[in-house]
């Protein structure tokens, strides 16, 4: 039988059972090994994971050496949304058929992509997954860029961010479109629990983690992930530069029951401008120039048409 | 627990019924696919089974034969049967993920209905397909007809789930000819099927959480080419798993298969080598010119076409002195995969037989009896001058003129 474990502080986190290992090959403050680890940390459950390629992959599991002290899979790029479907479809068949060496266990599956992998190349077999109803829960871990092979823009990359692929130039000011709204379309899937984290807000993220976990059916959540080497920070600034993110708006934090129940979870008592979360980070850095300063007008108004339209949501209950 | 379902001694089955059959009986647990012509029989059969309680599994009906593919991935290293089935350009799309599959070392079930590649599009036979895999590090069995296409996926099951072969299995048979045509089926009873293909016996399996394992880990220069060449050797392997399949089969059914299969050939001439149906064809035409024409004429044909029964035949085709290799598949630039294969074969027995690569079939395109007859005649021409009539690449029943390479 699974029960929700009670976490209170942050003593409590950091004594839990550690099945992330900490001999990983991440970058000095990457946000992705944070937020694997809590909600690794966050059950007491049997975990099977899967990952598609990406940063957490190749820095994880490279042979002969794991990190990982629980079941893990994967395959290519795109599917881990589909193997861990998969796995979930065949524990239902052999626990019917009395076929598991322990059925008893309480198990939970759940899968991690990058923004690349979710947003982009595996963003039809998230889809088809959810759409089934498969009993899992999917975190992107959302760096905004493809940064395992070196900082490409993706879909989830935002308006004016210099990447490899959509750099700033003399004639250019970065990437020309805006971040995929992927926590509306999953939502708009209907499943029954799709959510924004920041590891920042970790009482947050835990909560939205546990109620993911013990949600039966496909959950989605989307989790900033701060990426020190794209985004161009002092890796000792990664949980600042998310507070940055969740205080300016830029990074909402909410969730969505079944697809219409919009709840803000996080309202920052004093909002910050976003020029202050745009300007800590290199990738940003040509905006400040006055021949930009359009974007960065553009930008704001962005930002705040996004929490109205969140606010309104909320309201409306739709 | 799923019903037993009552089957006649003989029954009236197409090649994809009798492959869905093939599934039920094995009581696959998954079953992870997506929608293709001349394919989809296989798993809609296994979907009404389900339905109607004839077998007890989870049937996963995705949105791509990629996803197909990964989702017989994860099951299949979640510790249970798992099966799917495709054809073609789904066949394609699966590409990436059949590497991961063997790759994994996942014992999956593939009942490959071969049919042309695109473009231009064509939903009838041809080997493309088939030939697509034969460096994805899968066992490749090939049936003739739907009797063979119900044993030979039973047979796949067994020998890829035993510990010592643990390699995923394609199935191949003709699409429409064998897939969409009823003929004559001797199956087993439900009891004597299962007790045949056994449980499944997991091995490092997710769901085992008293030993976590990681699947699919990054290797580079260091490692990969090990783990690769320990794939190679377990397909080198599998031949003597397979045999003893085969051996195990003929027990229980009276029906005998073997890595490579020949008709006639114990004082053969002449021999066409050939895949799926056309081998039944060839041996129709072969009696028929033994006994109208006295051409000495035979017919080889590889039942497991990967891993490449390479010894068995250059022993088999060791006294031929004229031999047709029949490529079903848009050979690109190049002399066709079976010729390749069948000559470098004899090449290494010393054999100085003459070698053509007939082409032929493609999408669909009929090979005539006839046109088998011209093919044993000219072999034969061969055979008794000593020397080749035509060039060694020809295209078989092509309009215009004749397409011909290489001397």
């Amino acid at each position: 039988m699974s029960t929700i474990k009670k976490i209170r502080n942050l003593k409590d986190l950091s004594t839990s059972n550690d099945r992330f290992e900490g001999a990983h090959l991440l970058c000095p403050g990457c946000a992705h090994s944070i937020i694997v680890r809590e909600l690794m940390n966050c059950t007491d459950d049997n975990l099977v994971i899967s990952s598609n390629t990406g940063c957490l992959e190749v820095c994880t599991a490279v042979y002969p050496y794991t990190s990982w002290d629980t079941s893990w899979i994967h395959i290519g790029f795109e599917n881990a949304a589909t193997s861990i479907a998969s796995a979930e479809a065949m524990y239902k068949a052999r626990k019917r058929k009395g076929t598991l060496k322990d059925p008893d266990a309480p198990v939970k599956f759940v899968a991690f992509g990058g923004d690349g992998s979710t947003y982009d190349i595996g963003f039809q077999w998230l889809s088809g997954a959810v759409e089934r109803g498969h009993d899992f829960t999917y975190i992107c871990l959302d760096n905004e860029v493809y940064a395992n092979t070196g900082g490409q823009r993706s879909g989830s990359t935002p308006l004016g961010a210099s990447t490899t692929t959509a750099a700033a130039g003399r004639v250019s000011y970065g990437k020309k479109q805006m971040k995929k709204d992927l926590v509306g379309i999953m939502a708009a899937h209907g499943a029954p629990y799709v959510a924004q984290l920041a590891p920042n807000k970790w009482k947050d993220m835990i909560k939205k983690m546990q109620t993911a976990l013990a949600t039966e059916g496909p959950v989605f959540i989307n989790a900033i992930s701060a990426c020190t080497t794209e985004w161009k920070f002092n890796p000792k600034d990664t949980i600042s530069i998310t507070d940055l993110a969740t205080d300016s708006l830029v990074f909402p934090l909410y969730e969505i029951i079944n697809g219409t129940e919009l709840n803000i979870t996080y309202r920052p008592k004093n909002v910050i401008p976003v020029k202050d979360y745009l300007g800590a980070q290199g990738r940003f850095r040509h905006l400040f120039k006055p021949e930009n300063a359009h974007i960065l007008e553009q930008w704001q108004k962005n930002v705040d048409a996004q929490w109205e339209y969140l606010q309104r949501r909320e309201e409306a209950r739709v | 627990m799923a019903e037993k379902m009552e089957l006649d001694k003989v029954v009236v089955w197409d090649g994809n019924y009798a492959a869905a059959q093939a599934l039920r009986q094995a009581q696959v647990d998954v079953v992870s696919a997506y929608p293709i012509t001349p394919s989809t029989g296989v798993v809609e059969g296994y979907g009404k089974f389900l339905s109607d309680g004839y077998v007890d599994g989870e049937f996963i009906m995705v949105e791509s034969e990629h996803a197909a593919m990964s989702g017989c991935v994860g099951a299949a290293a979640a510790g249970g049967r798992v099966a799917t089935a495709t054809s073609s350009q789904g066949f394609a799309l699966m590409a990436e993920v059949l590497y991961q599959a063997s790759g994994m070392r996942l014992p999956i079930v593939l009942c490959v209905v071969n049919r042309a590649l695109a473009s231009p599009l064509n939903v009838r036979g041809d080997h493309s397909d088939m030939y697509l895999g034969r460096d994805s590090g899968w066992i490749q069995l090939d049936a003739f007809n739907a009797q063979e296409a119900y044993d030979l996926v039973l047979m796949a099951f067994k020998i890829g789930e035993k510990h010592n072969v643990r390699l995923p299995v394609m199935v191949h048979q003709d699409g429409f000819i064998t897939s969409h045509t009823a003929q004559n089926v001797h199956p087993l009873s439900d009891d004597e099927a299962y007790a045949f293909v056994g449980d499944y016996k997991p091995l490092d399996e997710l769901l085992d959480f008293s030993r976590p394992v990681t699947y699919g880990a990054q290797t580079e220069e260091d490692w990969h080419y090990e783990h690769k060449a320990k794939q190679h050797k377990a397909l080198i392997d599998s031949r003597v798993e397979i045999d003893a399949v085969f051996a195990e089969f003929e027990k229980i059914t009276g029906r005998k298969y073997k890595r490579v299969e020949s008709y006639m050939m114990d004082d053969a001439d002449v021999a066409i080598v050939a895949l799926g149906t056309t081998v039944e064809t060839a041996k129709m035409v072969a009696e028929e010119l033994r006994k109208e024409e006295g051409i000495k004429a035979g017919v080889v044909a590889p039942r497991v076409f990967r891993p490449f029964p390479f010894d068995a035949i250059k022993e088999t085709l060791a006294n031929v002195k004229a031999v047709g290799c029949m490529d079903r598949s848009a050979p690109g630039g190049a002399l066709g995969a079976l010729y390749n294969e069948v000559t470098s074969a004899l090449h290494s027995g010393g054999s100085t037989a003459l070698v053509t690569n007939y082409i032929y079939g493609l999408g669909g395109r009929d090979l005539t009896v006839d046109a088998i007859k011209d093919i044993y005649r000219e072999l034969d021409k061969n055979a008794k001058s000593g020397k080749r009539s035509g060039k060694i690449q020809q295209f078989v029943s092509l309009r215009g003129p004749k397409l011909e390479y290489f001397e």
